[in-house]
């Protein structure tokens, strides 16, 4: 087990990239503690893939260089680096048995026989797969497959960090809740570093202590579930995380004051003039559609999804989304929405902006 | 039940069925009415019954020939299915050079038999051949007309250099449909060399393997123009296979009745050998998959 430092970690899949568009991944300086729980969260293609093959050692980095505690392992071979890591789709021996492939990376490792049987048969009741551990691994359906790739992935108790890369693509949901309860519990009980790529929010939040959101080839936040909802550092956070996500709409910022087309905003905080594009965000869940005073808005379409409702509006012709309680009456005559105080976040190019407390 | 019979849709197989008789089933049975009659020409049959494939199945020199075809299959199999995969494992899996190699490793496989037999006839020659006037000159005996063990390591060595392609390219395929994640799961568990090949290479190239393998098999057994060319079965009966041992019996004694009960045993055993090896290919399939 390790503390995983990036150090100026960079790469580009092209061999003289020209500029910044050329890398799968950015420039990075991160640290991960030994022992957290991390989840990699982001949409398609923004480089989690890529990060993770790199801790792994599967991909060399272009630039830049990868801790283990104090050791440099970026030029290391995988094998030499003891970590485990499970694929998105099923990776199983097929002319092995299940017993087999759970075993088959203690065995590399020339661990003693007695030592192996347990250990293995502690991970298969776990996955529940103990009454066929004899049978060939060949046979089994995709989600049990991928049940003995989760194993073989923890059965090492020495590992560095386990990495999990959207482990749970083809497990059907109701194992999915299992399989990522059992991974918690194992790792509270063993305590390795975990890191869990993912594009799916619930997996995330519910999975991680720590949850990194990436978006093109960039970490933008690191945060636990909460400030990444409370306190969005990015745009793109705010719209991934949440369902739906932030609302962010085009403003003017001066001083305490946002103004939207003609309407004045109170942002609660003293911000300095915003440079560039400049957006204020706030979650549909601290809005209120109102008959009282707020800005104006223009009702679409209601969504009932059970829990609550989802008004689909439009505030100065933008796409503008509130929540609305359950036993909530929606009137003709309630066609303004009011901010709760404090929630309103000021962006700018896309960056979270801080503001002075008054 | 009054159900309506009609059975003209029948009709609709008759081409097949004519196709099939005049390519395959009255061809055959020109050899089975030769095999079951004795013949002087003139279209004039005696009835033998099985006389002539008693003769055949005690005839010591069919022993002979079915021995060293025998030997011969068994030889080139145990050379190049273990060097095709050799092979197949050490070539570049893309860019130029993938294509490179695929290219140089098809060339053996588009010479026409009679040319390959050519090329190594003269080849092999200790007065004008590059390979027997070489091998003379750094002071190896080698004449493959008359030492029979020459023979068979030049008719080895030629059959290795024409068909081991087949197997290694073949087992390309079957490598190339790998997923990358196998190769990085085998890393990630800290596999040998040897594990990788035994448990992820293996067992993806088996289907592919047997293939190979059935084909090789039977292109082997049935070989003829290429020792023909080379070495016309000599010295003395040394590379006689069955193929070009029945040609002399057929075209060169016109022993047909003879030849024809040949045949008909050399088929059957073919049939049986490819039979065998799908059925075992088949059951293997189907019990690793309980």
């Amino acid at each position: 087990m390790a503390r995983i430092t990036l150090r100026n970690l960079a790469h580009s899949y092209f061999p003289n990239p020209k500029g910044e568009q050329d890398f799968a991944l950015k420039e990075m300086d991160h640290v991960w503690q030994d022992g957290g729980a991390y989840a990699l969260l982001g949409s398609s293609g923004c480089g989690k893939t890529t990060l993770l093959n790199i801790i792994s050692g599967i991909v060399r980095p272009s630039h830049g260089r990868v801790l283990f505690g104090d050791t440099d392992v970026t030029e290391q071979e995988t094998a030499l680096r003891n970590i485990a890591q499970v694929f998105q789709f099923p990776v199983v021996y097929d002319t092995m048995t299940v017993r087999e492939n759970l075993a088959f990376p203690l065995r590399n490792r020339g661990m003693d026989a007695g030592y192996i049987a347990g250990r293995v048969n502690q991970i298969a009741r776990m996955i529940g797969m103990e009454d066929i551990l004899n049978r060939k691994a060949r046979g089994l359906t995709a989600d049990a497959k991928q049940k003995i790739s989760l194993g073989r992935g923890m059965v090492r108790e020495d590992v560095n960090a386990i990495l999990f890369d959207e482990p749970l693509t083809v497990i059907d949901p109701h194992m999915k809740w299992e399989l990522r309860t059992q991974l918690k519990q194992l790792h509270r009980e063993f305590g390795h570093t975990m890191i869990y790529v993912t594009h799916d929010q619930t997996e995330a939040l519910t999975f991680a202590d720590k949850v990194v959101v990436m978006y093109d080839g960039r970490v933008v936040q690191m945060g636990t579930p909460e400030e990444l909802f409370e306190t969005p550092a990015h745009t793109f956070v705010g719209y991934f995380i949440g369902s739906p996500g932030m609302n962010l709409v085009d403003a003017r910022v001066a001083g305490t004051t946002a103004h939207v087309a003609d309407a004045k905003v109170d942002l609660g905080a003293a911000y300095e003039p915003v440079s560039g594009r400049a957006q204020i965000g706030i979650r549909p869940e601290y809005c209120t559609l109102t008959a009282g005073p707020g800005l104006p808005v223009t009702l679409r379409r209601i969504e009932d999804v059970g829990r609550h409702r989802i008004l689909r509006a439009e505030l100065f012709g933008q796409p503008f989304n509130i929540l609305a309680p359950e036993g909530m009456a929606i009137g003709a005559d309630m066609t303004r929405v009011a901010f709760a105080p404090g929630k309103i976040g000021v962006y700018a190019d896309d960056w979270r902006v801080a503001g002075k407390a008054m | 039940m009054d159900k309506t019979q009609n059975n003209k849709a029948w009709f609709l197989v008759l081409p097949v069925l004519v196709l099939v008789a005049f390519s395959a089933v009255i061809p055959l049975m020109t050899v089975v009415n030769y095999s079951v009659n004795d013949t002087f020409g003139n279209n004039e049959f005696f009835w033998n019954g099985l006389g002539w494939f008693e003769e055949m199945i005690s005839s010591e020199r069919m022993h002979a020939a079915l021995g060293r075809q025998i030997l011969f299959s068994a030889i080139i199999l145990a050379i190049e299915v273990p060097l095709g995969i050799f092979i197949a494992l050490n070539m570049p899996k893309k860019g130029f050079w993938a294509s490179f190699c695929l290219v140089l490793m098809a060339l053996p496989l588009l010479i026409p038999f009679n040319v390959v037999g050519t090329i190594w006839q003269i080849f092999g020659r200790v007065d004008i051949g590059l390979l027997g006037h070489g091998l003379e000159a750094i002071g190896i005996d080698y004449n493959y007309t008359n030492d029979a063990l020459d023979a068979w390591i030049t008719i080895i060595v030629m059959d290795v250099w024409h068909w081991t392609s087949l197997v290694a390219l073949l087992c390309y395929a079957g490598l190339q449909s790998i997923p990358e994640a196998f190769y990085q799961a085998a890393r990630i568990d800290q596999a040998s060399r040897w594990s990788v090949f035994r448990f992820i290479e293996l067992p993806k190239m088996s289907g592919v393997l047997l293939i190979a393998v059935l084909l090789r098999f039977m292109d082997s057994f049935m070989i003829y123009t290429e020792p023909f060319v080379v070495t016309g079965g000599g010295p003395g009966n040394s590379t006689t296979f069955l193929s070009i041992d029945l040609v002399k019996l057929a075209v060169g004694q016109f022993d047909l009745g003879p030849a024809a009960a040949f045949s008909i045993m050399y088929f059957l055993v073919i049939l049986l050998v490819s039979w065998v090896f799908y059925t075992v290919m088949t059951t293997l399939d189907a019990a690793e998959t309980k």
